[in-house]
């Protein structure tokens, strides 16, 4: 491993790209490990915010939680002070973990394996025997407690969710999203949350094929038929894509107003419509809704660079995001979030539309194995084998009123190969 | 703690002919998931019957959100429909193994279960794996022909799901 690290640290790119550019992505990106452990290095150790938790889950004093940010362990905790921190989730000592446990609340974090002991910011305050026993043993004496703790990571807590990047370089919160997808963060995001569920998946595919497949509106209305079935949204719904107004159109919003659902609703209660009878719903309770916003969005979901999506689709919030778990494994976590103040049959309408998303979701649930088709399908291919995506152009920019192109993939990759420096 | 297991709660005896009929109704509800008959599956709950499937962790949390929460029969009803006509996933099936059930009876006509599950799912390509382990907490009326479920909780071990969901467990 450290001579692939030493390797790509010199900038050997073990791919080249193909010349139509980011209308084309070689398969060989998904299943190599060598660019798997390049993009341990340049993405999710480089110069990106990535979603480490949400505040809420860090809501007092001494509350830890820990995650992953590509494959590294992490710790994310909240200080006396009421300051969150993170760190690498791996003692100074032998590089156990610290924290064994998802969540919990402590006064310091202390390794089990020899008693090494951080504060909540990650500083050594002590360990075992650092003295000996009866005058034996012990450290040296020129040991420091100040020479050693968790490794520290950035962080910035944003409309609720606490970011954390492990590079210097990277620009603030706001400059590295930009205004556009900033603005939809603070409308969803930026009231006091409840958390309402939790659960994740085990997706059998690289990550990248799950961060394409958020960012592909071609296939909304095609794979997920539950929405054309029951005529709760179309293709021709007015709405779009909007590509990330940042330094990188690595992140993008894919949003449908109102009006056309409003319409769908009507024409499928009224039953005077050419669909079968297949599309009427027995458990209508499923889709009661209130309007939420004035904007006229009723459906967005927006993806940020690299592995997280937050989506308000009707009423249902929730923040989604993945981990690598090798180059052909994801665990994808979804959290289902409501608001503090909600009323019952607000929060009971937000546990109905849970059922369109998630491992079991009705809308949502081909994605479990869709991206592992691909995966299996691209197996055994040769290097100059590679997608083809011209839905919508081979350029990168923003497409309102249309979401059958494939321009927020696109976006991705022309991010993942700057970052990654595949030329 | 679900009322139901409550141990200070007054239970009135369940007979051995009640106990036998609502062994045999639950193996048949599993039975008819492991057959494929989920329509018929679906008739086992009465029409305001809920139906969820959560976790472990979700429950202990309160939670209300889990994997799947179904307000009704009708609501049943769509998931199968969405399965057989929507939905689309690779093929596979379910062999669920029971454990022996735990029964209150909590009304003259009202059976409170708890059973121990395992689901075994089986792909095209043969590959079988343990696919959710977890307890059902039942509610079960047997005051007519037969016994329907007012109330199902499925709550899972894990929280974490092996590529999809669909088929319900």
């Amino acid at each position: 491993m450290s001579t692939d690290t030493a390797q790509t640290s010199a900038g050997t790119a073990p791919i080249s790209w193909p010349e139509e550019g980011v209308s084309r992505v070689p398969y060989q990106l998904f299943s190599d490990p060598q660019i798997y452990a390049m993009e341990q290095e340049r993405i999710f150790r480089g110069p990106v915010w990535h979603f480490l938790c949400l505040e809420l889950e860090v809501a007092n004093p001494g509350d830890y939680r820990t995650g992953f940010v590509g494959e590294t362990p992490i710790i994310v905790t909240r200080n006396r002070t009421g300051d969150i921190h993170a760190m690498v989730n791996r003692c100074a000592h032998k590089g156990a973990l610290v924290c064994h446990k998802e969540r919990g609340n402590a006064k310091t974090l202390s390794c089990v394996y020899h008693s090494w002991t951080y504060d909540l910011e990650g500083r050594l305050m002590g360990l075992a025997f650092r003295d000996g026993l009866k005058g034996k043993g012990g450290m040296p004496k020129t040991f420091r407690t100040s020479d050693h703790r968790l490794q520290p990571i950035r962080t910035e807590v944003y409309a609720g969710i606490v970011f954390g990047t492990f590079h210097a370089d990277t620009p603030d919160v706001e400059t590295f999203f930009g205004p556009a997808m900033c603005r939809i963060l603070q409308r969803n995001l930026s009231r006091p949350l409840r958390l309402l569920g939790y659960h994740s998946q085990m997706i059998h595919n690289n990550w990248k094929l799950y961060a394409e497949n958020v960012r592909d509106s071609y296939h909304a209305t095609l794979l997920h038929t539950f929405y054309t079935t029951f005529r709760i949204n179309r293709l021709d719904m007015d709405g779009g894509i909007r590509i990330a107004d940042a330094p990188q159109p690595w992140h993008h919003l894919s949003f449908a107003r109102r009006a056309t659902f409003e319409a769908a609703e009507e024409y499928t209660a009224a039953e005077v419509h050419s669909a079968n009878y297949e599309s009427r719903l027995n458990g209508p309770e499923l889709l009661e809704t209130w309007e939420e916003f004035d904007d006229g969005i009723t459906h967005a979901i927006q993806a940020l660079f690299p592995t997280l999506t937050i989506q308000f689709t009707l009423n249902s919030l929730a923040v989604r995001w993945f981990t690598p778990r090798g180059v052909d494994r994801t665990e994808l976590f979804w959290m289902y979030l409501g608001y503090a103040d909600d009323e019952d049959d607000e929060q009971q309408m937000r546990v109905m539309q849970a059922n369109l998303t998630g491992a079991a979701g009705l809308v949502s649930l081909e994605d479990g194995c869709i991206n592992e088709f691909v995966q299996r399908g691209t197996r055994g291919s040769t290097p100059g084998d590679r997608a083809f995506m011209e839905m919508g152009g081979t350029t990168v920019e923003s497409s309102e009123g249309s979401r059958a192109t494939e321009v927020a993939i696109r976006g991705f990759w022309q991010g993942y190969r700057e970052i990654m420096g595949l030329g | 703690m679900a009322e139901q297991d409550n141990p200070d709660r007054e239970e009135l005896p369940v007979d051995p002919a009640l106990r036998a009929r609502i062994c045999d109704f639950l193996l048949d509800v599993a039975h008819a998931i492991d057959d494929d008959r989920l329509e018929a599956w679906a008739q086992f709950f009465t029409e305001q019957a809920t139906y969820r499937i959560t976790t472990r962790e979700s429950e202990e949390a309160g939670m209300p959100i889990g994997i799947m929460a179904c307000a009704s029969r009708g609501m049943l009803e769509d998931r199968i429909k969405a399965l057989r006509t929507a939905n689309i996933f690779e093929p596979h099936t379910y062999c669920h193994l029971l454990g022996p059930s735990r029964l209150r009876l909590v009304a003259p006509d009202l059976v409170a279960a708890r059973t121990n599950f395992s689901v075994i799912r089986t792909m095209q390509n043969g590959e079988s794996i343990l696919f959710a382990a977890g307890r059902y907490q039942d509610e079960i009326v047997t005051g007519r022909e037969r016994p329907l479920l007012r109330s199902r909780t499925v709550v899972l071990e894990s929280r974490r799901i092996d590529v999809l969901l669909v088929i319900p467990i």
